[in-house]
This record gives structure tokens, sequence and C-alpha cells, in this order.
């Protein structure tokens, strides 16, 4: 990054539209398949530039609307196309702080990319790749632009759980002065960032990395401190000396399907899949020492982005057969097209319209086959997708050794739970007010991402931890000025 | 952080830590338990907490060396930090004033069932203890145990101290002299557990047992560890660890623990081997 470069000429609008979207470089799957290692291998500093020259620099760009942290996206791919690739990241880090992060796993297809103007005829802007591109160079280059912190207020706040909304919110916390400690229950930092999303699709080096720069700024990290248990939030704030608290605690909860047989051996959710491999890294077991299951044939239940992690896994742990059993069509899957796409790569055998009935086991528990049946869609449900409804006698067998359900998460209750009055929703989830940024029931008490939501995207999560990084910030200015009290809960001793 | 304290061997293959962890110690109530990892490499090792003490600020932990993991622990000096100690987890056990208890400990077991019997005779309640194992050695705690019981009752497998025979032959015995007890509390291995509840379940005398089933995260979030109890699915991690015997399918849960048999033989055949090589390499230095 020190060595100057050559930027390329700002083209006329006609001539930027002639030049095709270039194409992400990927391990061939063949070979991916055999490896964990990331299968997107990034831009070139030409492709990049070449990739930033397609900007139509809209007058009023739509890609910033559509992105939930508001990057000013236009400025930033603009010095791409200059060359400046600090300054690009710089740009980014005004509004999102984990770029490298979000560069890969953001669905951008559904956000920047799809609103801008050259999707009508052509195909976006790489809005996500390079996002990647400049971060990934920053990070290699070792010269990192740290933001700069407000003088310490002398309040501390206390974030649960340290996934994209904790860490965010953290970030944005510690950068208006206030000092912040994350919580985190797992002995890794990153929550579903560490644990759920495989090593292929986003490298933990990254996560870990971005964790780093987060200390630097002073953010302190307890982790394998579970909230609920180790201390209770009341004693966080009359205890410890806390003066907010923000539930960043996810989605953690895994869903079963509760058909006949899920107790059987080698039937898991994709939560314990996911952190048998990612997190305890499973999959250099004995070198780890936490193996994990997976068979010659293995079923993954569910078609959404966790679903397709979960299938690439098995493939990559040397199952023979991997096959996707699904109720819906490809149409209704959940799954972002590139993790489709990049799944049906990669040998993955897919049953559409397929849904799982039971589960057959031996004698000695561990599970032998399924029983599927065939479903056509019919009229569309309140979720606007045509319902799936059974083909009579169309049932049938297949023999399997690994299932691996990936049908949802839940927010996990237990920190919930040992909090008492905070407001939830009859899914679990912690109700919030958008209005003041992010607030509980509970005064002081703030939430966001997936424990607001339910199972929803890193981004959106980061987004709502900014969110209330502003609410929090709020209340603290309340605090100060005796506008506002903490919470407090009866005595436990009456 | 979590550095071993003390450590001594109090059966063969049965190892009692002192672990600092002055959080946990505070928190801890009886049926509770931590999630343990050695080192960067580690699994994630759920063990009971077999007593704290809030003021010194440490745990203790009581380990058989079974598997790689526990035999790497074993061989750990005092002064090792753990890498991460989590906890307490689990919720803890229902004391109250029930009477007449009567606390059954098979072999590991025993470990678990010592700060509930110490709760539960805290409580008020008259506690008679019928421990058990392979043979004298493995009746581990007997001391600690003795300290929390009005009345305490042996078996070995081999006859070489108490009687011979199984623990729930005691419990047959004991309830056949002087009728039902007011509460039963099983905990060993699972096996034991399901013959105890076998028993009592004839007798309607309530039962609780605690289970040990394989976990990852112990905080709910993998559901490893589910187990049939009253023929709903279960998390042992934050439902239990303990439940009520006469519930739970203990068959399922015999076949479970039995999930990772090969790759537990390949950790501990690699490790020993390793182990094995390093002796020599000490011993030529």
């Amino acid at each position: 990054m020190t060595e100057p470069i050559q930027g390329l000429p700002e083209l006329a609008k006609k001539d930027r539209m002639k030049i095709p979207r270039h194409p992400m470089p990927e391990q061939e799957p063949l070979h991916r398949v055999k490896n964990f290692a990331e299968v997107a291998l990034g831009y070139t500093a030409e492709a990049a530039m070449q990739e930033a020259q397609r900007c139509l620099q809209c007058d009023k760009p739509l890609c910033v609307a559509g992105c939930p942290v508001e990057i000013d996206i236009p400025a930033f791919v603009d010095l791409i196309r200059q060359g400046d690739f600090k300054g690009a990241v710089s740009k980014i880090k005004e509004t999102n702080t984990l770029p490298a992060i979000c560069g890969r796993v953001c669905p951008q297809e559904d956000q920047c990319e799809v609103v801008c103007v050259l999707t009508k005829k052509f195909t976006p802007v790489a809005i996500g790749r390079l996002e990647r591109y400049v971060a990934d160079l920053e990070r290699a280059s070792g010269e990192i632009d740290m933001p700069e912190c407000a003088p310490p207020t002398g309040h501390r706040v206390a974030i649960i759980g340290s996934g994209p909304a904790g860490l965010a919110c953290a970030a944005d916390l510690q950068k208006r002065g206030h000092q912040v400690t994350i919580f985190e229950a797992l002995h890794k930092t990153g929550g579903v960032l560490v644990y759920g999303i495989p090593e292929f699709r986003l490298p933990k080096e990254i996560v870990d990395y971005e964790v780093e720069n987060l200390k630097r700024m002073g953010v302190e990290i307890r982790t394998g401190f579970v909230v609920g248990k180790t201390a209770t939030v009341e004693e966080l704030f009359h205890e410890s000396g806390f003066d907010a608290v923000f539930f960043g605690t996810g989605a953690g909860l895994p869903s079963f399907m509760n058909i006949p047989g899920e107790h059987y051996i080698g039937v898991q959710s994709a939560n314990e899949f996911l952190t048998r491999v990612n997190l305890m890294k499973a999959y250099e077991f004995p070198s780890y020492d936490t193996p994990v299951r997976t068979g010659k044939r293995v079923a993954v239940i569910g078609s959404g982005n966790v679903a397709m992690d979960c299938l690439r896994c098995a493939k990559r742990l040397g199952a023979q057969e991997v096959i996707c059993v699904y109720r819906r069509t490809r149409a209704e899957s959940p799954a972002r097209k590139e993790e489709l796409e990049r799944a049906e790569e990669e040998f993955i055998d897919f049953r559409w319209l397929s849904a799982p009935l039971e589960i057959y086991g031996n004698d000695e528990g561990f599970v032998t086959g399924m029983k599927i049946q065939r479903m056509e869609l019919g009229e569309p449900d309140a979720s606007g997708r045509r319902r799936p409804v059974p083909i009579a006698g169309s049932e049938y067998d297949i023999g399997i050794d690994t299932v691996v359900v990936a049908i949802g998460q839940s927010p996990n209750p237990l920190a919930t739970r040992a909090t008492p009055g905070l407001e939830l929703n009859r899914h679990g989830c912690i109700v919030v007010d958008q209005q003041t940024m992010m607030s509980t029931s509970l005064p002081g008490v703030f939430a966001g991402g997936d424990v607001v939501t339910g199972a929803a995207t890193v981004i959106l999560a980061m987004g709502a931890g900014k969110q209330a990084a502003r609410g929090i910030h709020d209340w603290l200015g309340r605090l100060e000025r005796g506008e506002a009290t903490k919470p407090t809960w009866p005595s436990k001793s009456a | 952080m979590f550095a071993i304290t003390r450590k001594e061997e109090i059966a063969p293959k049965f190892w009692r830590f002192l672990v600092q962890a002055p959080e946990i110690a505070r928190k801890h109530r009886a049926g509770q338990f931590v999630i343990i990892l050695l080192d960067g490499h580690g699994e994630r090792i759920p063990l009971t907490i077999a007593a704290s003490d809030p003021v010194g600020g440490t745990i203790t932990l009581v380990v058989q060396e079974v598997g790689k993991s526990t035999m790497q622990l074993s061989a750990l000096p005092v002064g090792t930090e753990l890498l991460s100690v989590i906890g307490p987890l689990g919720t803890p056990t229902h004391i109250e004033k029930f009477g007449t208890v009567v606390c059954v400990g098979g072999g590991a077991g025993i470990a678990p069932l010592l700060p509930i019997a110490a709760a539960l005779k805290a409580a008020g309640n008259q506690v008679i203890s019928i421990l058990g194992g392979r043979n004298k050695d493995l009746v581990i705690l007997r001391d600690e145990m003795a300290a929390s019981s009005d009345e305490m009752f042996f078996t070995t497998d081999d006859g070489s101290f108490g009687r011979k025979g199984f623990v729930s032959h005691a419990l047959a015995d004991l309830i056949a002299e002087r009728g039902k007890p007011d509460l039963v509390v099983a905990i060993g291995p699972a096996i034991m557990m399901k013959v105890v509840a076998d028993l009592t379940r004839k007798h309607e005398v309530k039962t609780l047992c605690s289970l040990n089933s394989i976990m990852i995260d112990g905080t709910g979030m993998c559901g490893c560890c589910r187990v049939t109890v009253g023929g709903s699915s279960k998390f042992v991690c934050v439902d239990g660890p303990e439940f009520d015997a006469h519930q739970v399918d203990f068959d399922i849960l015999i076949k479970r623990l039995r999930a990772y048999l090969p790759e537990e033989q390949v950790a501990r055949e690699r490790y020993m081997a390793d182990h094995a090589c390093r002796a020599l390499e000490g011993a030529r230095a």
C-alpha cells in the first residue's frame, strides 16, 4: 500500500458500461472440496481498478440506501479507480467497522448491488468484492488506520455476545470514549463468525484480526463468561458498576424437526456440526481434540445459508454423497444465490420438494436411513411462498449415516431468562423500540441483531449494533444529567 | 487465571484439583458444572463442581483418567493455568427439607454427589449415603461424604470393601428394612442410574439423577447433549444435568454416550504413544 499506484482514467459513461463485471477468481470445485481454504481468491489491483471503473458515479446513488450501514459506496469505489486503496478503506470504515468480513458474507445481491443502476441492463458493480479487496490489502500491509477515540467519559458498557452486533456496538461506543467490556460465553471471540461460518467462506484469521483491532482501541474482552450464569445483568449493573448493557446474544438455539428417530447417533443440529468443525477445528482431528461424525452419506435438512455451509463442510470432510433435503424448490431456497451455486458446483445432490418424515437407526443407535415424502407446490402461504403439500403415496427411503438439521435457530434463552423484566415476544426475541435506538423494556438495557430479529444476516446485526451504540450514548448522557437511573430489581433475599 | 493451585491423587487414576476461579466459586450451587479447556487444541470438557470456596476463590474438580483430555489434565503440574473454565453451568439442584434422603453414588459419580449431599444435609435432611465402586480404592471421597451423611453404606464389585455387589442391592435392602425414603439421588454410570431408577419406580420413591451426556458448548447452543425425558427431548446442559430418573430414557442415553468411542480410542492411543516417546526422550537426555 506504500508504493504509489497508477489509477485508471474516468471513462465516458457509455464506455464504463462496456466493461464486463470482473469475475471472482476461485479455487476449482474438484480441488476445493478437498480443503478448508477460502474458495474465493480475491481480485488483483488491476481487476479491482477495472471493476471500479465501471461505476457510473450516480448523483443519487441507490446503493448507499441499499446498505444497512450506509457506506458511501460511490466514493470508495472511485478512490479504488484512482488507485487510492488506503483512502478507499478509510472511507468504508467511516461507517463499517468490519469491511473484510462484510465484503465476504454480506448478501450484496439483495442490498447494495441489487439496486445498482447497471443491474437493469448489465451486471452490477461488484461492490462486495471491492470492499473485500481494499480491506484485505490493508490487513496485509500491516498499516492500520486506527479510529480516534474520544477522551474517556468514565462510563462503562457491558456487551453480551461477541458476534457482529456486539463487535459493531463495541467499536462505536469505544470511539465515543466509553469503556466497553465484551462478555463472550464461548472461549473464542466472534460469535457466529467463528462457530458458524466456515473457514472456506470466512477465514478465522480475519475475525481474529478485527478482534485484535478492537482490543487495540481499548475494548476489553472476557471470553468464557456466561452472562446469566457467571454473573447476571443485575450484578453487571450493581456490583460490577456498568452503566448500560447491550444484548447481542444472537440466535443460537437450534431447532429440531420433532420427527421419529432424531435421537439416533449421527443426527445433529447445524449448530453442533458447524461448532465442531469451525470452532473446535474437528477437520483437523486428532491434532485438535474434538472429533465430528461425518459418514459416507450425509443428508442436510434445509436449504438456507447455514444448510449450504453444512453441505459444503460435509463434502470437505470426505463424505461420498451429500444430499440436501428441502421441502420447497430451488426458487424458494433462502440461501444466497452465490452459496447455492457454489454448493451445486461442489457435487451436492439437491432433492427439492422433499420432506423428511422419519429417521431410521440400528440396534446400536446409529442412523441408517431416512424416509422422505415427495411434495408439490400448492397455494401461497402467509410468507407469500407457495406452500409445499405432500404427494400421497410418494414416500421413499434413502440410506444415510449422518443427518444435519439446518432448519433454523432462535434466540438462546439463557441470558434473557436470567434477566427479569426484559420483555420478549412469543418467539423469545427481545422487544426493542427502534425510535429510541434499540432500547428494551429495562432502562439502560439495549439489544440488537438476531436476538431481536430472529436469525438474519451479519450486516443487519452490525447495523443494529451501531444503532444501539447511538441509543446507549444518548442514555449515558441522560444518566450523567440525572435524567435517568439504572434499572433495579426487587431484592432476592426478601 | 484458572491456575491449578492444588492437586492430589485420591485413588488410582482419580485426581482432585483445586482451580482458581473466583467468579464461579462465588456463584456455584450444588448440581452445577463447568466446561474446561486445557489449551488451544483442546476439547471442551464438562466437569461437575465437587466443592467451591467463595472466600478462597477456588473450585474443586474431581477427574477420572479415562480419555486423552483427562489423562492430559491429570499430568498437569500445580501452577498450570487452564485456557478456560466456564460456568457455573446447568440448573442447580432443588434443595429443601424432604426428610430422609438416600444419596447413591457410583465411581466417578460420587464427586458430583458430594455438594448435593452437603446441601441436603445443611437443609436439615437425614442423609443416608450408599457408595459403590469396582474395588475399595475406587469408592472415592468416603471421608468427605461421611461429613455430610448420617449413615454410610458401601458396596464393591469384588467384595474388597463393604458388601459385595452393587449399590442397587444395598438400596433394595435398605428400602426392605426401613421402608421408603422421601427422596433418592443417584449419580454414577448410566447403567447404575437406570437400575436404581427401575428399583425406585417400583417402590414409587421420587428419584433424581445427574446425567453426563456428551457436550460441546454447555449453554444450550448445540443440542449434542440431548436426552429423551418423559418422551420429549431435553438438553442436559441447560434443562439438567438433573432430571427425574423415572422419566429418563437411559437406553438412548447409554447408546449416545458411545457415539464417539472409535475417535476417543484414536485420541487416547495417539496421546499415549506421544507420551511414551517423550518419556523415552527424557530418559535419554
